[in-house]
């Protein structure tokens, strides 16, 4: 018994030295912060390119939220191993583009995968927010999402508001929230995730207002914030009152609010489309609508702005690795791949082939309203109030705008205040971060 | 008998110092000597771009209100952490005493929670109070209690504290157990022959004999809310509603690994290091000596 086993050893290890080159495989590192259903979706992409083909593997690793793996990803490249690929959030675009010389433009990745990158192919205002001022793409925009509106079907019926009428402009959503809390439908009638990302940032460019000079900080890094316009704080004044009121119910400063909706404690939601994902699977009775606005607002609505997170190539690696890196995301920009992302998680396809392939399978006329981020973007030429919104340190201004709103909402600011406090605090911190 | 113990050979007591050392340098005079440099530095997050600026960021935290701010929030809250963890271990630890039938169990049970890691305990309090999920927030809403931790600074304020105290008070429990039974028992005894009643008998003997333990424990307290309690605050509020419960410790983390103003963030770091030398030498001055280790 002992002595049989011996050849067969042998010969097994002959068999695998000999087949070894065939398994030199490269691999690719890829770094993000997708959790819960949008997790599963990284897992799958990874292992169908995996088997699509022998010479590269890619390896996802979930780093935690996107602040997390932004610094994760820093934290590499400062002890000189970063990874190859990364998921930086929307607001750390600013971040990554004050790093030149720690990451590779993916226009150069995709040239030296032998790749020519057409812009034209790629929706326009995705890839204009994720490409120098002289139009050269810095990253892969993989996970783009838009704030759209969610609502609770059996809370509205019950209220005795349309459920399948959406309230579309502000004033009518208050006053939905309103009675739907007059009636005990839910204690509350509205809530919102991000109220930065959401309430000011897309809030600006969907009202055509100016949320900073230089068009927002794209046209140039040293600019002045001037969201304190008399709409802005007209609208989070009237967010203040309905939180007295308690129609209004504050989530949290990300995403935390979304469970709100879903636990049927709030009616109404403003939230990324990229949400979705979650409230299909909680299996709630929900309805979709677009962003509101203000009627008064002059051009509104206007476009919004990307949001979500894109894939940064960091540099310092040899070539066969940016070949399997441009691999990468020939298989993800695929049609068929983008089509299907775009479908099951509510963010939106990045090439207009994939749009117009979604569209013509009919899938639009089948979920209504799932079009409605494409088309809240992609609806208007974008105005220098709509463009984007970039800073280098726009993680801290956030952050300035989420205290600045808390203290606002739990009276003991007026919106006034709030949105005035919040554009000296960042103007300051804004110098100080570009050194000045 | 002589404490001293004297090595035959002259190698031998450095050979067995020598992990030790190495542990100590590695994984602290590298980092705070990395931390004293970074303090010194104005630095871009990738490292691409450093100046030195000398005592610049000093000077810009400790003219900062918020930072201010911050220090007042961390008084508030290592005071509050420290007394309440206090005040519910000692009469804890008395009952405990007199308990006759299963003490172990009690003890046991009672000593559980300090095995929790801190950011585990701030999950475990935020189920039950997150005003999106907790079920205590449903009972208190149901209640009339507008409770709101995510806008009211005051009740924020009281959840990282009750979260971070109710971990605490296992080791007090501990420490106060130890200091029970190190009170003679001949000092009760005559002081119950005399008429003396138990609140009496407690007011009297039993705390003033506590006191080194008492003390003891304060500065240990203080010291866990100073710095341990990172975990419990990121987890319950991340240091708002504003910055109603941003604690200095909060803040390094805050400016350095949100907002990656590295030079700012370890400035802020070197003044912490330089806070914890002062309490440690004082507790090895005044306190060390005057505890009693039943």
């Amino acid at each position: 018994m002992k002595f049989r086993g011996i050849p067969a050893v042998i010969s097994a290890v002959a068999a695998l030295s000999a087949a070894s080159p065939a398994f030199a495989v490269t691999e690719i590192s890829w770094w993000h912060a997708m959790a819960g259903a949008n997790n599963d979706v990284v897992e799958t992409l990874a292992r169908e390119f995996n088997a699509s083909q022998s010479e590269y593997r890619v390896l996802p690793s979930y780093k935690g939220t996107y602040p997390e793996t932004l610094n994760a990803g820093i934290a590499a490249f400062r002890a000189k191993q970063p990874p190859h690929v990364m998921q930086v959030f929307d607001v750390g675009t600013g971040v990554m583009m004050g790093a030149t010389g720690a990451v590779k433009p993916v226009a150069e990745v995709l040239t030296l995968g032998g790749e020519t990158f057409d812009k034209s192919k790629y929706l326009s205002g995705i890839t204009a927010y994720y490409s120098t001022p002289e139009g050269v793409m810095l990253s892969f925009p993989y996970n783009s999402s838009s704030p759209i509106l969610y609502y609770n079907k059996d809370h509205f019926a019950k209220a005795g508001l349309d459920p399948e009428q959406p309230p579309q402009t502000w004033p009518e959503v208050f006053e939905a929230a309103r009675q739907i809390k007059a009636s005990g439908a839910a204690n509350c009638g509205l809530t919102s995730t991000w109220l930065t990302w959401i309430g000011l940032e897309n809030f600006s460019a969907w009202n055509n207002l100016q949320y900073g000079t230089e068009e927002n900080g794209l046209a140039s890094t040293d600019f002045q914030l001037t969201f304190n316009s008399p709409l802005h704080v007209q609208h989070f004044q009237n967010l203040a009152d309905l939180a007295k009121e308690e129609v209004f119910r504050y989530g949290g400063r990300t995403s935390e609010a979304k469970a709100l909706l879903i636990s049927g404690e709030c009616s109404i939601l403003t939230e990324s489309s990229g949400g979705l994902g979650d409230v299909v699977n909680s299996g709630m009775n929900y309805g979709l609508g677009s962003l509101p606005y203000y009627p008064e607002a002059e051009g509104a609505p206007q476009n919004t702005i990307p949001g979500g997170a894109s894939l940064w190539v960091f540099a310092g690696h040899s070539d066969a690795e940016y070949k399997g890196v441009a691999e990468f995301f020939k298989f993800l920009s695929s049609v068929e791949i983008q089509s299907r992302l775009h479908q099951v998680s509510g963010y939106l396809p990045v090439t207009l082939e994939a749009y117009e392939a979604t569209r013509a399978s009919g899938f639009y006329e089948k979920n209504p309203g799932r079009e409605t981020p494409i088309l809240q973007m992609m609806g208007k030429a974008p105005t220098p109030n709509s463009k984007g919104v970039r800073a280098v340190n726009l993680p801290q201004l956030r952050d300035i705008q989420n205290e600045e709103f808390e203290r606002m909402l739990a009276g003991q600011q007026t919106a006034q205040q709030a949105l005035d406090n919040a554009a000296t605090r960042g103007n300051a911190a804004l110098q100080e971060a570009l050194g000045k | 008998m002589s404490g001293r113990v004297v090595f035959p050979n002259k190698l031998l007591p450095y050979l067995l110092l020598a992990p030790q050392l190495a542990i100590t340098a590695v994984f602290f005079y590298w980092p705070a000597s990395q931390a004293l440099k970074q303090s010194m530095q104005r630095e871009d997050p990738f490292g691409l771009r450093t100046t030195f600026v000398g005592f610049a960021n000093f000077r810009r935290v400790l003219a900062d209100p918020n930072y201010l701010n911050s220090v007042q929030v961390t008084a508030v809250f290592s005071l509050a952490t420290a007394f309440l963890a206090l005040a519910l271990a000692l009469p804890l630890a008395v009952m405990a005493e007199k308990v006759v039938r299963g003490k172990g169990l009690y003890r046991t049970l009672l000593i559980w929670p300090y095995a929790v890691a801190p950011a585990i305990a701030g999950m475990l309090w935020l189920f039950l109070f997150n005003p999106a999920m907790g079920t205590f927030s449903y009972l208190l809403r149901a209640n009339g209690v507008a409770w709101d931790p995510l806008l009211k600074d005051g009740q924020a304020m009281g959840l990282v504290v009750a979260a971070a105290a109710w971990k605490q008070i296992s080791y007090n429990f501990l420490f106060f157990v130890a200091g029970l039974q190190a009170i003679p028992r001949s000092l009760i005894e005559a002081a119950a022959i005399d008429g003396a009643s138990g609140p009496k008998r407690f007011r009297t003997i039993v705390f003033p004999l506590l006191a080194p333990t008492t003390f003891f424990l304060l500065v240990v307290n203080t010291v866990y809310a100073f710095f341990d309690t990172f975990g419990v605050i990121h987890a319950v509020t991340q240091g708002g509603p504003g910055k109603a419960t941003e604690t200095l410790v909060y803040k390094v983390y805050n400016d350095g690994f949100v907002n990656l103003q590295l030079g700012s963030s370890a400035a802020q770091s070197v003044i912490l290091m330089g806070v914890v030398i002062l309490l440690t030498a004082i507790q090895f001055r005044y306190v060390e000596r005057r505890v009693h280790y039943g």
